[in-house]
C-alpha cells in the first residue's frame, strides 16, 4: 500500500497540466517532489524527456505519469486541475485509488451536473440545487476522500508564471487540508489564505466567470471605467443573491476568492471569460469564438447551469439572465446593455 | 419477501450472561468509574491549556451553575448530599484562591484536586447499575405479562389468561437487517440510533434487543426518568446509565462523553437516541446532537490508536425507526413545539408520563387495543457512514472493501484531531438522517394525516402555521372522494419513492385505496381525547384537533411531498 513509502518530503500528486494545473505544478516543485498525470501518453513523454509539453515550461524535477493508480500510491496530497467539464470523469478515473487519507484539493472554478440517465442540460428545463454540483461535491459523490479543499483566488497563470506577487485562498471544512495547502504552496511571493466556508469560495470563483464574461463586453464596446465600476458593483449583488441561493455564505464573496478574483477578472485581458465577452462584442458568434480557444471558458457553461437554476428558484439574476439571452438566443449585446440600463435595481445593497 | 416480519425467537448470541460485555461492565464498575474519572481529568487539564486561571474559571463556573440548579431545579433523584458537596468545593476553592504563596504549578496541582473530586462524583452519578437478576425479571415481566393482557383482551372466554395465540411479536413487528445486526454484534461493538418519538422508545428497544437474542446494550437515559420509580427500575435493569440534562458545565459534559467513549471501547453495545429529546415535532429527526455520537467516532479512533485494528475494534453504526399509529405525549410535544417556535417565551412542560399511574393505564389501553408498532433495523455503517460487507468490512460508494483507519491518518500514521472529528461526527449525523428517512415505515395512518394536513393547508395558502392550526376544526370539512384522490396522489409518489428504495411501507399499506383509509382513520392517534382525523355522519373527513394533525402529518415531512399540494 502507498503509506509504506510516505516519508516526510512525501511526492505531491497534480492531476491535469493544463495552464493553470502546470503553473501550480511549478510552484509545488519548489518545495517538494511532485507527480504530475497526464492522460496522453506523448505528453507524459515530453514531460519527462524535455520537460517541456504543448509550450509549457516544467520543472525539470517533474516527474509524469498516465497512471492514476501510480499517482494515488505514491501521492498523499492531491490537487486535481482539471476543467470541469471533464472533473467527472477524472474523478470517476481515479476513484478506485483513492483512500481515504488521501487529502484532495482542487482548483476548478466551475460546475457539474448530476442528471438522471439519458438526460441533458439542454432537455431539462430547471435545475434543482441537488443536480447542481460543485468540484468538491463531485469528489465527495465519486470517490471515497473526504477531507477536500479547493484553491481559489485572483490567480491568473501567467503572472504567477512570472513570479509575481499574489495570493490564494484554500478552503475546506477540514483545518487540516487548509494547514497542508499553505504548507505545500507558500512562499515568498505567494500567500495563502484559508477558509471554512467552501461552498462559498468554490461559488465565488464559479460565479464570478459570469460578470468576467461581461466586462469583456463592455470593454468590447468601448465603455469607460463607471460603466466597469457599475457592473462590478451590481455583478456583486447578484453573486451573493446566487451564492446564497446555492449554499455559500455570504462573507466568502468579501473574500480573495469573491471580489478579489472578480476585479483581477474583470480587467484582465488574458482572462478567457474576458475575452469571450470582448469578442462577441466586437461582433463575433459563439460557435466562431469556441471554435479558436485553446482552453474552456468555464463562464460559458456556468451561466448555462445558473439559467436552468433560475427556472428552479425563486430567484431573479438580470446579468446571468442576459448574458444568456447573448449567448444562446441572439440578442445583440448592446439590447442586453439597454434593458440592464432600464432594469429596477433600485436599492444599492439589499443584503446585509 | 423483504417484507415478512421476523416473528421467531432468536437463540442469544452470547448464551452466558458472564460474556455480555455489560455484565463485564457491572463487575468492574469501580475500576471503570476511576478510570473514567481521570481520563475525564486528562480530557479538561488539555482544554484548559493546563493554565491554572482557566481551569479557576471553569471550576468556578461550574460550582455556580451546580448551585444555581441546585436551589432552581431540585429533582427527587437528586443526592441528599449535594449542597454539603458543593459547599465543600467552594471552600476548597476560596483556600487556593487566597493563598499567596503558591507557585502556578502547585496551584495548578490544588485545582486539580477538586477536578478530581467533581469528576470522580460525576462518573459515580452517571455509571450505570446494571443487575442481571433484575434484567432477567424485567424481560419476564414485559414478555409475560403483556402476553397475558394482550390474550386476555384478543382471545374471548375463560382460557384466555392461558392462551399464547398472540405474543408480543403481534403488536410489535420488528423488520430489516436484523441477522446482520446479530452476525456484527458477536464481531465487533454495536452503537444503536433509533427515532425517538415517546418516552416508550427506551423499554421497547430494550425489549427487542433482548428479542434479538443480543446481550443487553447500554444507554443514556435522561435523569428526569428515573424521577419515576417505575422507569428508575427498568432503566436500572436495562444498563441504563444517568444523563443530567440539567447540567452543562464542561466538566460534566467531558465526563459523561468519556464514559459513553470509554463503554464502547470497552465493548459494551451501546444505544443513543442521537436526536436528544424526544422529536416534538413529530417530524423524523433532522438536526442530531452530535455530543454523544462524537463519542463513537473517537471510540474507534482511539482503538486504531491502540492497535485494534481488527473487527473486534470496530464501531458499527445501526439506525433504527420506530413507527406508531399512535404516540402517548402527541398533545404535549406538539404543544411545546409550536411555543417554541411560535417563540412564546414561556410554556409550561407538562408530561402524560409523570406518574406511574398514567403509564398503566397506557400501557394496558396499548395492549388491549390493537395499535400496532414496527420497528425496522437499518443496514449497519461503519463510524464515517459506510455500508459494511457481511464480514463488516467497510465498502465505498462503489463497493470497493476500504479500511475506515485510513480516515484518522494524516502523514501514514494515526493521529488525534478534533476539528476533523468534528466533521466526521457532522457527516456521520446526516448519514444518520438519510437512513432513517430510508428505512422509515409509511403506515396508513401516516397517509391520511399528512394528506389531510397538506388540504387544509393547500385550501389556506395565505395562513402560515400558526394562523392555521387556529383556524376552528368545525369549519373543516374534506370531501371524501376529493380526500381520496389526494391520498391516492400521495401513495403513488410514496410507491415512486420505494421503487428507488427511499422509503419502506407497511404490509398493510398494499390494500384498496378505501381500506386503506378506513384503516388509517381507525388508527391515527386512536387514544387522544380529541380525535386528530375522523369521518363523520355525512362522510366527510374531519378533524377535532389540528395540532394534533399536523404532528402526526410531519412524520412523512422531508420526501418532497408537499410538492404534489
Amino acid at each position: 500500500m502507498g503509506l509504506k513509502n510516505f516519508s516526510k518530503d512525501a511526492v505531491v500528486g497534480v492531476v491535469g497540466v493544463g495552464s493553470f494545473g502546470t503553473v501550480i505544478a511549478n510552484m509545488l516543485a519548489e518545495k517538494n517532489q511532485v507527480l504530475v498525470y497526464a492522460r496522453k501518453e506523448e505528453v507524459v513523454q515530453e514531460i519527462n524527456q524535455f520537460h517541456r509539453a504543448q509550450n509549457r515550461e516544467f520543472n525539470p524535477s517533474i516527474r509524469a505519469t498516465h497512471d492514476p493508480e501510480k499517482l494515488c500510491n505514491s501521492c498523499h496530497t492531491i490537487f486535481f486541475m482539471v476543467p470541469s467539464s471533464g472533473f467527472q470523469e477524472v474523478a470517476r478515473r481515479f476513484s478506485p485509488f483513492l483512500q481515504p487519507y488521501h487529502l484532495v484539493i482542487h482548483g476548478t472554478k466551475g460546475l457539474c451536473l448530476d442528471l438522471p440517465e439519458g438526460k441533458d442540460l439542454d432537455s431539462l428545463k430547471s435545475i434543482n440545487r441537488r443536480r447542481i454540483l460543485t468540484m468538491s461535491e463531485v469528489l465527495q459523490k465519486e470517490t471515497v476522500a473526504v477531507r477536500v479543499g479547493c484553491l481559489a483566488g485572483p490567480n491568473i497563470s501567467k503572472e504567477l508564471g512570472l513570479s509575481q506577487p499574489a495570493a490564494t485562498v484554500i478552503a475546506s471544512k477540514f483545518n487540516e487540508v487548509i494547514l497542508e495547502g499553505q504548507r505545500l504552496l507558500r512562499s515568498e511571493k505567494f500567500q495563502v489564505y484559508g477558509n471554512s466556508d467552501i461552498i462559498g469560495v468554490e461559488l465565488s470563483g464559479v460565479l464570478k466567470n459570469i460578470i468576467a464574461i461581461a466586462a469583456g463586453a463592455l470593454a468590447g464596446l468601448g465603455l469607460g471605467e463607471n460603466a466597469k465600476g457599475l457592473l462590478i458593483s451590481r455583478g456583486m449583488v447578484e453573486m451573493v443573491h446566487l451564492s446564497k441561493a446555492l449554499g455559500g455564505s455570504v462573507k466568502s464573496i468579501f473574500g480573495l476568492a469573491g471580489v478579489g478574483d472578480l476585479v483581477t477578472t474583470c480587467n484582465s485581458v488574458n482572462s478567457r471569460n474576458f475575452t469571450v465577452g470582448y469578442r462577441l462584442a466586437k461582433g463575433e458568434k459563439l460557435s466562431e469564438i469556441l471554435a479558436d480557444m485553446e482552453e474552456v471558458a468555464e463562464g460559458i457553461n456556468t451561466i448555462k447551469i445558473i439559467k436552468g437554476f433560475l427556472e428552479s428558484a425563486d430567484l431573479r439574476a438580470p446579468i446571468t439572465e442576459n448574458l444568456y439571452r447573448v449567448l444562446f438566443e441572439e440578442l445583440e449585446i448592446e439590447e442586453a446593455l439597454q434593458f440592464l440600463m432600464k432594469y429596477p435595481f433600485n436599492v444599492d445593497v439589499d443584503f446585509v | 419477501m423483504e417484507e415478512k416480519y421476523i416473528k421467531h425467537r432468536y437463540e442469544p448470541i452470547l448464551p452466558s450472561k458472564d460474556e455480555w460485555p455489560v455484565v463485564k461492565l457491572a463487575r468492574e464498575r469501580k475500576d471503570f468509574v476511576k478510570k473514567v474519572s481521570e481520563k475525564a481529568q486528562r480530557r479538561i487539564l488539555n482544554q484548559t491549556g493546563n493554565s491554572a486561571e482557566i481551569l479557576k474559571e471553569e471550576l468556578e463556573t461550574t460550582l455556580y451553575r451546580e448551585k444555581l440548579r441546585i436551589k432552581q431545579n431540585p429533582w427527587v433523584v437528586d443526592p441528599d448530599d449535594e449542597a454539603e458537596f458543593w459547599g465543600k468545593v467552594k471552600a476548597s476553592l476560596l483556600h487556593v484562591n487566597s493563598e499567596n504563596k503558591l507557585n502556578d504549578a502547585q496551584r495548578i496541582q490544588e485545582y486539580q484536586q477538586i477536578l478530581e473530586s467533581i469528576t470522580s462524583r460525576y462518573s459515580e452519578e452517571i455509571a450505570s447499575n446494571f443487575k442481571h437478576q433484575h434484567y432477567k425479571f424485567i424481560r419476564s415481566v414485559v414478555t409475560f405479562g403483556f402476553a397475558r393482557l394482550l390474550n386476555a383482551a384478543r382471545v374471548k372466554g375463560f382460557k384466555s389468561i392461558f392462551s399464547n395465540q398472540y405474543s408480543l411479536q403481534d403488536k410489535i413487528q420488528i423488520t430489516g437487517e436484523t441477522d446482520q445486526l446479530r452476525d456484527l454484534a458477536t464481531k465487533g461493538t454495536i452503537v444503536m440510533v433509533p427515532t425517538h418519538f415517546s418516552n416508550l422508545d427506551s423499554i421497547l428497544i430494550g425489549w427487542i434487543i433482548s428479542v434479538l437474542g443480543l446481550p443487553p446494550f447500554i444507554y443514556g437515559a435522561g435523569l428526569n426518568l428515573f424521577n419515576i420509580s417505575i422507569f428508575a427500575y427498568f432503566m436500572d435493569a436495562l444498563g441504563a446509565y444517568k444523563v443530567d440534562r440539567r447540567k452543562k458545565n464542561l466538566v460534566y459534559l467531558e465526563t459523561l462523553k468519556t464514559y459513553s467513549k470509554e463503554a464502547i471501547r470497552f465493548g459494551c453495545h451501546s444505544l443513543f437516541f442521537p436526536g436528544g429529546t424526544r422529536s416534538r415535532s413529530g417530524m423524523i429527526e433532522s438536526k442530531l446532537k452530535l455530543g454523544l455520537l462524537s463519542t463513537a467516532i473517537e471510540a474507534q479512533r482511539s482503538n486504531y490508536q491502540h492497535g485494534l485494528d481488527e473487527i473486534n475494534g470496530k464501531v458499527f453504526i445501526v439506525p433504527v425507526t420506530i413507527n406508531y399509529h399512535f404516540v402517548l405525549e402527541a398533545p404535549s410535544l406538539i404543544r411545546d413545539y409550536l411555543s417554541i417556535t411560535g417563540q412564546e417565551r414561556y410554556y409550561k412542560e407538562n408530561d402524560e408520563f409523570s406518574t406511574s399511574y398514567k403509564i398503566s393505564k397506557f400501557l394496558i389501553k396499548f395492549f388491549t387495543k390493537g395499535s400496532d408498532i414496527s420497528v425496522s433495523v437499518g443496514k449497519a455503517m461503519d463510524v464515517l457512514g459506510n455500508y459494511v460487507d457481511e464480514n463488516g468490512d467497510s465498502l465505498d460508494q462503489h463497493g470497493r472493501v476500504i479500511n475506515p483507519k485510513h480516515y484518522f491518518m494524516s502523514n501514514g500514521e494515526v493521529n488525534v484531531d478534533h476539528q476533523r472529528e468534528e466533521e466526521y461526527t457532522q457527516m456521520l449525523g446526516k448519514r444518520i438522517v438519510e437512513e432513517f428517512h430510508r428505512i422509515n415505515r409509511v403506515f396508513s395512518s401516516h397517509l391520511v394525516a399528512f394528506t389531510a394536513f397538506e388540504m387544509i393547508q393547500a385550501r389556506n395558502s395565505k395562513l402560515d402555521l400558526f394562523d392555521l392550526i387556529r383556524l376552528p376544526e368545525e369549519d373543516i370539512f374534506i370531501d371524501y372522494q376529493e380526500f381520496k384522490d389526494a391520498c391516492q396522489r400521495v401513495y403513488d409518489q410514496i410507491m415512486r419513492l420505494r421503487e428507488e428504495g427511499k422509503i419502506k411501507i407497511a404490509p398493510h399499506m398494499k390494500q384498496g385505496m378505501d381500506e386503506i383509509i378506513a384503516h388509517g382513520l381507525d388508527n391515527v392517534g386512536m387514544y387522544h381525547a380529541k380525535r386528530p382525523l375522523i369521518q363523520n355522519k355525512q362522510g366527510q373527513i374531519v378533524t377535532e384537533d389540528i395540532s394534533l394533525l399536523y404532528f402526526y402529518h410531519n412524520r412523512l415531512h422531508g420526501y418532497g411531498l408537499e410538492k404534489l399540494f
